[in-house]
């Protein structure tokens, strides 16, 4: 990407966070009733929306060479174990990341 | 009383103690995402820009791997409009506290982050400090936090006396943390798992670096569908 392709996206990535932003006020501050199917989406989209996330980190991962994708299953096994464990968030990031930069760094060199 | 001579200070010393934790958050999230942007390659200044005028962690990260990628605006566009369309709610949510059209409504609600969200929704300042100051103090010190973190780690990531390798991880875990706080009731986890099923066929279908698009689609199709069992009988499950 040149540096103004680079300027572009984040620009982007601006203009479509301002726009949820400021959406609500634009359209519903003067009392008007929320349509039902957005308050719908509202409640469904953020888990599934995560569930992309997810699935775009490991887009890249080679299941069928290299380390088969086994240092990622194991750190998202770590870091998914400790969330259900004590649902610290910043505890959960941290071990998981750690134990995939120990694999990555140690294990499968 | 004391506080009639300088409202913004008393509004601002109320503050603070309120932002401490999602100050904790923010320095190591900023920190991390500040590193993990220069280990990508990134220039000092990309993690603090966007830290700056897009202000969504989550986003963020995502960003940092569009900006490594091939040029690609329209999926740039739809890819942040969905990962930030929560904040639709937020702003449902703040439609009374937020009355008084003006600048620092504006500021406020360009401000609404997750984490500001959580404390100006239920904070309530002491009696005698403004309102309004107080919450505006609230989010301009979580946005300071947030720059402050991210331009830390940025600086220090082309320092750090240790190997990188594998720290890009950190946005894996940090969405893994995020999709199970978001799948905890039946409904949600039919979401989820609706999220993951469409994504991870549009991967097989269509590879790593066109995949999104149609997998924005797929999901929104894909929950329009499933209303039924994401939310069963009409009833709003929380």
């Amino acid at each position: 990407m040149t540096l103004s392709q680079q300027l572009l996206t984040i620009a982007l990535c601006a203009a479509a966070t301002l726009l949820t932003r400021f959406l609500p006020f634009w359209l519903f501050s003067s009392g008007r009733p929320v349509p039902e199917p957005v308050h719908y989406l509202g409640r469904a989209l953020p888990p599934a929306i995560f569930g992309m996330l997810l699935v775009y980190c490991l887009r890249n991962v080679e299941l069928f060479s290299g380390s088969h994708g086994i240092p990622e299953a194991a750190a998202l096994l770590v870091t998914a174990g400790l969330h259900l464990w004590k649902r610290q968030t910043l505890l959960s990031v941290a071990g998981g990341t750690l134990c995939y930069v120990l694999l990555v760094q140690y294990v499968f060199v | 009383m004391q506080n009639t001579k300088s409202p913004r200070l008393a509004a601002l010393k109320a503050a603070v103690p309120c932002t401490l934790p999602v100050l904790t958050g923010y320095l190591v999230l900023g920190l991390a995402y500040g590193i993990y942007a220069r280990s990508m390659g990134l220039a000092v200044w990309c993690a603090p820009l966007m830290a700056l005028v897009v202000y969504g962690g989550s986003l963020e990260f995502v960003a940092v791997s569009l900006l490594v990628s091939p040029f690609a605006p329209a999926a740039a566009f739809f890819m942040a409009l969905l990962i930030q369309a929560r904040h639709l709610f937020y702003g449902l949510a703040m439609l009374e506290r937020y009355r008084t059209p003006g600048l620092r409504r504006s500021y406020q609600i360009f401000a609404l982050t997750d984490e500001t969200f959580s404390v100006v929704y239920s904070a309530q300042p002491p009696a005698g400090v403004d309102e309004g100051w107080f919450r505006f103090f609230i989010s301009l010190l979580d946005h300071g936090y947030w720059v402050g973190s991210a331009a830390l780690g940025s600086v220090l990531g082309a320092a750090l006396p240790f190997d990188t390798t594998g720290i890009d991880f950190v946005m894996t875990a940090l969405f893994t943390v995020i999709f199970l706080e978001q799948s905890r009731t039946r409904g949600q986890k039919v979401s989820a798992l609706a999220g993951l099923g469409v994504s991870a066929a549009c991967l097989a279908l269509f590879g790593p670096d066109s995949f999104l698009l149609p997998a924005m689609a797929g999901i929104l199709i894909a929950l329009l569908a499933l209303r039924g069992k994401i939310e069963p009988k009409g009833g709003a499950e929380e």
